[in-house]
């Protein structure tokens, strides 16, 4: 268990800017930060430098527009909780708003953030929404290419009874550096599943800040960082249950293929007093490949009702296992073979969790690759 | 014609107490279509025997030689022992998540033979192989090992060997964990093995029970890191009676 100065339920929320300090590196939710490489986007006047675009199946209830920041459909979700998402939204003029009215869920919504033309890219901010009506069900595929330095402003606000799954891929180029705040409210009876997937770019720091606001709501956090030497991938998750009888699961895994590659996972799991009947698991997996690359994992749970169906946690930083690459090459299989069939197993299990085949399949081509490429350095 | 000659062979594990060494001079020479039944009481270093010729990395071999017509088997990797010939039915089956019992057996295939097995003539083969060994094809699909039932890990072990065609199979303990019904269906894809490939086999075993089923050329009793005594069948069958007390004194 992680050792917290305070409750995170009593962390500081809002959306002025001018609320949070500048952190210096110290606290809690930055000290596995290398925080002066984000120093230009704590700033309240970013540019829009990146370009997001949004492709979406046609006549199936999904619209697509660009609005104010007072459109009474944004900042309807849990304020930003550190300067950073703080910082993304005093420096958004507007907001790309993507509303799922549809059912269909066989072919998802693509809103592709595409980085700079300049090889030199300005500090950037970009405001994205999605609005999920009441009983809607979606697919929303949220995918980052090419150089940026972008300060990202996600918000997910599902309606009763939606059923939504959001998956953002961040295959950046190297040199990008990517902060997001994903705030996200559930209401009663919704069904979430939040995937994250983090490959590229040299500093990616998302921040899922997920409330289960209504009674039965139900999260499925997935997580995947594939991370190479120069690469620091951060996932600070915060799930906060604050109705009654809702579920949330959360497994996030990663692999660390060379020297130099770090990884910090922070799960925050918090069980306010009105949130009886809640049943939670949160777990962070990391196979460390390479001699020098660090994994940070550090899970947390606050319990405030003894009313629970169940809580726990597990966290597991670790090698190969040698029994399962000895039980492998004693079939006749190459020991290279053997540790890239384990890796793939490692990931293959989560990624059927993403419930969209043509995702999975994807996801899947893009982890082996990136293991291919980073396979040249054994540990 | 294959032979596996052990000569003199000492092994070590390293334990949380210091290094200690458990096989002090083991010499077994395994032809094929012969079957070696090795037997003593638990601890008296069968299991290590078995996982030092199989290359396993937590014990060391301090003196000796392992040959495999002629080949020096102590200075080749784990997965090039298998591709000489070993193969080894292990009695505690590794759970690997993530991987499938089809493309594990097809992987391990093409490792041992050096080339893709054609994908019809393979489907099928290991579908009449699983059903003879009553094993559901329903496996095919699941993580190898994970959440098998002890029967069902070691009817894959079996079927392994009876896909991978080994040149010398060691059986460590296969027999145990298995009911009686398991047992005999587990004995006949031994002997169906024997029958096909004439794969010479080393059965290590601490009942007789399994020598009903696969009967054994040679019995050696095994005590203290050692081979005690050797005989043919009608040894086993003094154990059966006396168990290995004598052996102990």
């Amino acid at each position: 268990m992680g050792i917290s100065q305070q409750s995170r339920g009593t962390r500081l929320a809002s959306f002025e800017l001018t609320d949070f300090p500048q952190p210096n590196g110290r606290e809690e939710e930055w000290r596995f930060t290398p925080i002066a490489d984000l120093a230009d986007l704590f700033a309240g006047d970013l540019k829009a430098e990146v370009v997001t675009q949004v492709q979406g199946p046609t006549g199936v209830g999904v619209s697509v527009e660009t609005v104010g920041l007072d459109h009474p459909r944004i900042g309807a979700v849990p304020a930003p909780t550190d300067r950073l998402a703080a910082a993304a939204w005093a420096a958004s003029e507007s907001a790309t708003l993507v509303t799922i009215g549809g059912t269909d869920t066989t072919q998802p919504t693509v809103v592709r953030v595409i980085g700079s033309q300049s090889e030199r890219p300005t500090p950037s901010a970009a405001q994205l929404t999605i609005d999920a009506k009441p009983n809607s069900r979606g697919l929303v595929l949220l995918e980052h290419t090419g150089l940026a330095r972008l300060n990202q402003s996600v918000e997910i606000n599902l309606g009763d009874g939606a059923d939504l799954t959001v998956v953002t891929v961040c295959d950046w180029t190297t040199g990008s550096v990517h902060a997001a705040s994903h705030r996200v409210r559930l209401n009663k009876d919704a069904h979430l599943r939040h995937v994250v997937v983090m490959m590229g770019g040299s500093l990616v720091r998302i921040t899922p800040h997920i409330e289960l606001a209504g009674e039965g709501a139900s999260l499925d956090a997935l997580g995947i960082n594939v991370t190479d030497s120069g690469q620091h991938h951060e996932a600070q998750l915060f799930v906060d249950h604050a109705a009654r009888n809702c579920r949330s699961r959360a497994t996030y895994k990663g692999a660390l293929l060379a020297a130099g590659a770090h990884s910090v996972w922070i799960g925050d799991v918090l069980i306010r007093a009105a949130a009886e009947g809640t049943d939670t698991y949160e777990e962070n997996r990391n196979l460390v490949l390479a001699k020098g690359a660090h994994a940070d994992s550090v899970p947390n749970l606050e319990i405030e009702t003894g009313q629970i169906e169940g809580a726990g946690h597990a966290s597991a930083t670790g090698r190969f296992d040698e029994e399962q690459l000895f039980y492998l090459e004693s079939r006749g299989i190459p020991k290279e073979l053997a540790r890239s069939m384990v890796v793939h197993a490692f990931f293959a299990e989560l990624i059927a969790r993403i419930g969209q085949a043509d995702i999975a399949a994807a996801l899947t081509a893009a982890v082996d690759a990136k293991l291919d490429q980073g396979r040249a350095e054994p540990a | 014609m294959t032979t596996l000659e052990i000569k003199d062979l000492h092994v070590s594990v390293d334990t949380p107490e210091g290094v200690k060494p458990i096989l002090r001079g083991v010499s077994l020479a395994v032809e094929s279509g012969q079957t070696h039944a090795i037997m003593g009481p638990n601890g008296s270093g069968k299991s290590t025997l078995a996982y030092s010729l199989a290359g396993h990395p937590k014990y060391t071999v301090t003196g000796g030689s392992v040959l495999l017509d002629g080949q020096d088997v102590l200075a080749m990797t784990v997965d090039e022992r298998a591709r000489a010939g070993l193969f080894l039915a292990m009695q505690y089956p590794v759970e690997v998540p993530g991987v499938s019992v089809a493309n594990f057996l097809r992987t391990a295939k093409t490792a041992t033979s050096g080339h893709a097995p054609p994908l019809r003539t393979w489907v099928k083969e290991v579908g009449s192989a699983m059903d003879q060994l009553r094993f559901d094809r329903e496996f095919l699909e699941r993580s190898v090992n994970e959440g098998f039932s002890g029967g069902e890990k070691k009817r894959h072990e079996i079927l392994q060997m009876e896909l991978l065609e080994p040149k010398i199979a060691i059986l460590d303990e296969t027999d145990s964990g298995l009911d009686v019904d398991a047992l005999r269906v587990v004995s006949e894809g031994v002997n169906r093995a024997k029958a096909n490939t004439g794969v010479g086999v080393m059965l290590i075993t601490h009942y007789t029970r399994i020598l009903e089923y696969v009967k054994p050329d040679f019995v050696h009793v095994f005590v203290d890191g050692r081979v005690v005594e050797q005989g043919g069948p009608a040894l086993a069958d003094r154990l059966e009676a006396e168990g290995y007390d004598r052996f102990l004194r």
